[in-house]
């Protein structure tokens, strides 16, 4: 059953990567819009660290890998979760009814549902700003500091991933007003290219026990350069996926509210 | 004229209706001014020396920046116009008594004002009464604050004189992707929409300060604070309208010859 | 063997008052109005039946559709579909149904609908030579031939219906929902897809519950009729309890309709 689901989910992305190759040249300029997004990203960075070579300990090649994890982590999730991104259509369309209709688990069904291949561009920029800062902050390679880094992607991706659910369960009840949860997503993208602590210890405290997002950046981060070799770091993405418990249950109460009280 | 102001009328009824969307649409931009107040703070402490504003001034500019994202936003286009242009349903455009440039300006202006006026009160309200040193300051002075408005105007005109280049190269092209793509990534750095122009390097800023897409925003964002004051500012201002005229007439160049290709092909 | 007693299905409705007071005490305070869909509706229907559901809009027939698929859960009641509860049973109970509504589509929009139906193949864990075997029943009956290898958004509405048919019989269900599966056809392809329907039914005994508003399809294809109206069964008959002399079969059912709307005056009446 379970070497079945895998299957079914491979056939499904298969299928979604056809249908995109229907708008290739669609696909390419979005392509091109996110490496000209990441280039404008990068310069802005690069001109602000020439004013301020360290801010808050941290240098130009630290903060550009960690906005490429950032970067990956986020990109992985739109890619592979963007059926719960984008579930504000398959409800409004009364998709969901079709998936109720299938002998399948829902999770695995609205997985299926999209494949954003597009996000292939943001996601190699990620890992190229990753090797980068890899090698010009000198990170030394251990087999820890490798654990920490994966850690940090699979993590960090599972909590994004978490976010678009909760926005996605969100949708069974309302389908107004929804675009804050993009604080969570894009916003944490968008301004976690720096590592948390810049913002100050309040805002580190909220980023940890709110959303934990500092678990799969700032903490590991500090390993991954240098900075702090406590024994734990390497583990610390890992509490982070109890963050995927609401999010799991956000969804389920959607699911019943849907069934028991129609669209 | 009658014709636009109903536009924009209908316009601002529209954006009245989505009410739970505009608060969502706040409470994000608060929220990316907070960020980006905090990551600018941190620059700043460490090390204050170095920070080409006041800080005041860059609070300031963080909020008016936030209020009026939809007057100068480079990304947003009216996309009636491209589909247009793709489709061929321009030719319906080109048969109406009207004349094309004119048509399209007032369109593509009354959509940016009227979500900016949804917006901007709000923002700026809320800003001002934020403990310090999150909080919105006053004008540089009454003079600061005039000219600010009026380049606040003039920016606006001159972003819209940018989108019409833009729709008419699309027409020239025929294929608007790339167009779209290409052209406001530049703006939008070059304007100081990623990070203020006084923030890049002493090179690159000089040159900045001189392109047109400084009055895009830059331009008055700074003269409200009072960062940019005295013979700079008024030679900030005269080249705002001076590149003001120069798009108009590029652009409507760009239409007119467009337009007559297209008369031709159609006939 | 189709089993619903005294089934109660109520939505609740936020009611919306106009104006910025409105408005904003509704961001407060909804209030809401409770709609019976469904109020205590009974039937049986045996295998191997075409039974055609009917009435106005807003009769309650589309959630009698969805609480007999499993999409809904029932307020109260009991529902049993081929000795399942079907909102309860819900991965093995899809097993056995089908599904077609005529205004969504269930093909995959940009690849060829072969590849959809593979897909189908893997959703439902058909066995292959069971596929194949519906497969080319379905592309013989149907005409699918080139449509296999064309995308489900280049075909044609009836090309695309004649598709979505065979796409929710690929699995063998033992019922099958056609939910308005007319709509919008040519009549060319209205008579395929009934003749279809019919060679169904008589192959495999499959059991058809349909819901139209086009009484020719019930004509041609419903031994029994079943009307809905205001969440309850008003009639559980043949075509010819509601057929009027010298009256086409429309006129005759909006007769049927005025007549229980009079009726259901008249009791209110006795009762003030």
């Amino acid at each position: 059953m379970k070497r079945h689901s895998f299957r079914l989910y491979r056939h499904y992305v298969a299928l979604n990567i056809r249908s995109s190759m229907q708008y290739k040249s669609s696909f390419m300029f979005t392509i091109l819009g996110q490496t000209i997004a990441t280039v404008s990203t990068l310069l802005s960075l690069i001109f602000i660290f020439q004013r301020f070579p360290v801010i808050k300990g941290f240098t130009l090649n630290d903060v550009i890998l960690c906005a490429g994890i950032v970067q990956l982590q986020f990109s992985i999730a739109e890619m592979w979760a963007r059926g719960f991104d984008r579930f504000a259509v398959t409800v409004r369309r009364a998709e969901f009814d079709r998936i109720l209709l299938r002998p399948r688990n829902h999770v695995l069904q609205v997985l299926g549902s999209q494949f954003e291949l597009s996000r292939i561009g943001r996601l190699i920029q990620g890992i190229i700003m990753i090797v980068y800062g890899v090698i010009k902050a000198q990170v030394n390679w251990t087999f820890l500091k490798g654990l920490t880094l994966f850690n940090m992607i699979v993590c960090g991706t599972l909590l994004f991933s978490g976010l678009h659910m909760i926005r996605a369960g969100l949708c069974f009840f309302t389908l107004q007003g929804l675009e804050f949860m993009n604080i969570f997503t894009d916003g944490f993208r968008e301004h976690g290219k720096y590592p948390l602590s810049i913002y100050g210890d309040k805002f580190l405290l909220i980023c940890t026990i709110v959303i934990p997002y500092t678990l799969t950046q700032y903490y590991p981060l500090l390993y991954l350069i240098g900075k702090r070799t406590d024994w734990w770091l390497p583990w610390s993405p890992l509490p982070s996926l109890l963050f995927l418990i609401p999010c799991w249950l956000i969804w389920r109460i959607g699911v019943r509210h849907y069934q028991s009280a129609g669209s | 004229m009658k014709k636009y102001f109903s536009f924009f009328r209908l316009r601002l009824a529209m954006g009245l209706q989505y009410r739970t969307a505009a608060i969502a649409g706040l409470v994000t931009q608060f929220f990316w001014g907070f960020m980006l107040i905090g990551a600018y703070r941190a620059f700043y402490e460490s090390n204050p020396s170095a920070f080409p504003m006041s800080f005041q001034a860059m609070v300031s500019y963080i909020w008016l920046q936030q209020a009026f994202l939809a007057v100068f936003i480079t990304w947003r286009y009216d996309e009636d116009i491209f589909t247009m242009i793709t489709d061929g349903g321009i030719s319906y455009e080109l048969a109406r008594p009207v004349d094309l440039y004119g048509m399209w300006y007032a369109k593509n202006l009354a959509m940016r004002l009227s979500e900016a006026m949804l917006r901007f009160a709000p923002v700026l309200l809320l800003a001002m009464v934020l403990p310090h040193p999150f909080r919105l300051g006053r004008p540089a002075s009454a003079a600061h604050f005039f000219l600010f408005l009026l380049t606040m105007v003039v920016g606006l005109l001159l972003t819209v004189a940018f989108l019409m280049i833009i729709y008419g190269l699309a027409m020239k092209t025929i294929s608007p992707t790339g167009v779209r793509l290409f052209f406001p990534a530049i703006v939008e750095f070059m304007s100081g929409q990623i990070i203020p122009i006084p923030f890049f390097p002493e090179k690159l800023r000089k040159i900045a300060e001189l392109l047109p897409f400084a009055g895009m925003q830059n331009v008055p964002l700074r003269i409200y604070s009072g960062d940019l004051s005295g013979t700079p500012m008024v030679t900030a201002v005269v080249l705002q309208f001076f590149w003001l005229l120069v798009f108009l007439g590029i652009g409507k160049l760009l239409l007119s010859s467009a337009e007559k290709r297209a008369v031709v092909q159609g006939g | 063997m189709i089993h619903l007693e005294n089934v109660v299905k109520t939505y609740k409705v936020a009611r919306r008052g106009t104006g910025t007071r409105e408005t904003l005490r509704a961001f407060f305070r909804r209030d809401y109005t409770e709609i019976r869909a469904l109020d205590g509706l009974s039937f049986d229907i045996p295998d191997g039946e075409i039974v055609g559901l009917l009435g106005p809009n807003g009769a309650g027939k589309s959630t009698a559709i969805k609480i007999l698929s499993g999409i809904l859960y029932p307020d109260s009641g009991t529902v049993e579909c081929n000795g399942f509860v079907p909102y309860k049973d819900r991965m093995r109970y899809t097993r056995e149904i089908g599904v077609v509504f005529g205004q969504r589509t269930q093909l995959f929009w940009d690849v060829p609908v072969g590849d959809s139906y593979a897909l189908l193949k893997d959703i439902y864990d058909i066995p292959d030579d069971v596929f194949n075997e519906n497969l080319e029943e379905m592309t013989a009956l149907l005409r699918l031939e080139k449509l296999l290898t064309t995308p489900a958004r280049q075909l044609s509405l009836g090309q695309r219906m004649r598709c979505e048919l065979a796409a929710s019989l690929l699995h063998s269900p033992k019922i099958l929902f056609l939910d308005e599966p007319t709509i919008g056809l040519d009549a060319a392809s209205k008579l395929a897809v009934r003749k279809f329907v019919r060679d169904v039914n008589e192959r495999r005994q499959t059991t058809v519950i349909l819901t139209t508003h086009d009484m020719q399809d019930v004509e041609a294809l419903s031994e029994r009729v079943m009307m809905i109206g205001k969440g309850k069964l008003l009639l559980n008959g043949t075509l010819s309890d509601i057929r009027r002399e010298g009256e086409s079969l429309d006129e005759s059912l909006v007769e049927f309709y005025r007549q229980i709307e009079l009726d259901n005056r008249e009791e209110e009446e006795d009762l003030s």
